[in-house]
């Protein structure tokens, strides 16, 4: 299900007031991810709770993530870093993503791969900043 | 000059897609030699995703991409393909008319193949070793700056840096140890993906004082001319330090580039060709393109639709290969032609 189109004409920002329990959709709830550029540019996008940051992204057209693998963790071209406020909820990589991170450029603390983070209830309202350079 | 390879069709990409195109043009009669940049066979299911499960693959509920690449290789056996590995298509060259045309597909490792039809199934493009996010690399690359080892001797007696953490950079290290006058493995943190035992050596040399290990990330590049004077890294606290070195070997894995195919002359429309879907042939006629690396209307970048694509294109390359045979559309069930070139008959 698509969400109206009145939504998208929403200021563009990373604070939002957590929606009442009744407002929120069972069936295919949705939340924001505000996704920031290397020159600082911030866009905040739909996302459906179960989808991952990555895929987020593609679909809604946002540049800086390249995601060559298509989400097998195999590329390190969907690299992001985790606002601060919101590194502890999102947690840390796994083995196997960490890995991956060594072929990722410019690698800080908060680094992940986005098409390892799932959309959830718990992350409405993330931010990211995409890296100047993927891969 | 090396001999031309004289055959029917070439395929450039030996992935799922270029892999079935074999048993579809062989099916026809059409004999095939295959050429892939990576040494193995498979493409990104074998490089990228090996382990991984693909659910959407007609007949497999469930199979991983290198079992869906061994079985494609049991598949295709039967037409007995060529297989060029760890070559890359340099040139594409047309020879004869539109109505017969001929190619002359030579590679960088000096393969010279001519054939009938090509087709490209090229996927992503090819994959190169991804570069270090220094600004200026290019200047450096194949003087004091590389991403494999051709020759060991180049670096003999010389201060090699280098840069990653799996099992390339740990062995290079380890085998240049006794060739360079030094060598410094820099990796963005103390855990190495490489094997146990390799890391276990390095450890001990570092441990002895005659390798040195430096934990931070590749941020520049100082020198002159295309050699190395030294490389500028970040360490984990931050400050950023000269190492100063002669050669630098950066491991950092693998990425997608369209490479050479972009120079062939084809129409591309955002690095993919287009193809008409009665026959995927490109604007040029007898070079067919199949896979991830086509678009039409309704594209989907799937393995299944590649196999459909792969049949199609394999139906008119039967004109340019046999002009003046009628083909006979038969199946693999019932077929006791078909089945006699399966080796079932």
């Amino acid at each position: 299900m698509k969400a109206p189109a009145a939504r998208d004409r929403r200021p563009r920002t990373a604070q939002r007031r957590p929606r009442p329990a009744e407002e929120k959709d069972d069936l295919d709830p949705m939340t924001k991810v505000t996704f920031i550029d290397a020159s600082g540019e911030s866009r905040t996008v739909e996302a459906q709770v179960g989808a991952t940051v990555m895929e987020t992204a593609l679909r809604n057209s946002v540049p800086g993530i390249e995601a060559e693998c298509g989400g097998a963790c195999a590329c390190a071209t969907c690299h992001v870093y985790v606002a601060d406020e919101w590194a502890e909820v999102v947690g840390k990589p796994s083995q196997m993503e960490e890995d991956m991170l060594d072929f990722a450029a410019d690698v800080r603390p908060n680094s992940r791969l986005s098409c390892q983070i799932k959309v959830s209830e718990a992350l409405d309202g993330l931010v990211v900043t995409t890296p100047r350079k993927q891969g | 000059m090396t001999e031309i390879i004289q055959t029917d069709a070439v395929i450039i990409g030996a992935g799922p897609v270029g892999m079935f195109a074999v048993f579809e043009l062989g099916l026809l009669d059409i004999k095939a030699h295959l050429i892939d940049i990576l040494p193995k066979i498979g493409g990104q299911c074998a490089e990228l995703y090996p382990e991984k499960p693909i659910y959407d693959i007609p007949g497999y509920p469930i199979i991983t991409g290198q079992g869906l690449v061994d079985a494609l290789e049991k598949q295709i056996h039967p037409f007995g393909p060529t297989f060029h590995l760890g070559e890359m298509v340099e040139r594409l060259e047309t020879l004869g008319t539109p109505e017969k045309p001929r190619f002359r597909v030579a590679t960088d490792a000096g393969t010279t193949i001519e054939a009938k039809v090509v087709v490209i199934a090229a996927g992503g493009g090819s994959f190169q070793p991804k570069r270090p996010p220094t600004p200026g690399v290019e200047a450096y690359e194949g003087k004091s700056v590389f991403y494999s080892v051709r020759k060991m001797e180049h670096f003999r007696g010389r201060r090699v840096l280098i840069a990653g953490g799996g099992d390339s950079a740990l062995d290079w290290a380890l085998n240049l140890h006794p060739v360079a006058s030094r060598i410094t493995l820099v990796h963005r943190r103390d855990e190495f993906r490489a094997a146990p035992h390799s890391v276990n050596a390095m450890r001990a040399r570092v441990a002895e004082k005659t390798m040195d290990l430096v934990i931070a990330q590749l941020v520049g590049l100082k020198g002159d001319d295309g050699q190395l004077s030294a490389v500028t890294v970040r360490g984990a606290d931050q400050t950023t330090f000269d190492l100063p070195c002669d050669d630098l070997l950066a491991f950092y894995g693998l990425t997608m580039k369209l490479g050479p195919v972009a120079e062939w002359g084809l129409n591309l429309h955002e690095n993919l060709i287009p193809v008409d879907t009665a026959k995927f042939e490109t604007s040029a006629p007898g070079i067919f393109a199949i896979g991830d690396i086509v678009t039409y209307p309704g594209k989907l970048k799937l393995i299944l639709s590649g196999f459909h694509e792969a049949a199609l294109a394999a139906q008119k390359a039967h004109r340019y290969v046999y002009p003046d045979k009628k083909l006979l559309f038969q199946y693999t069930t019932s077929s006791t032609n078909l089945q006699r070139k399966l080796g079932v008959s």
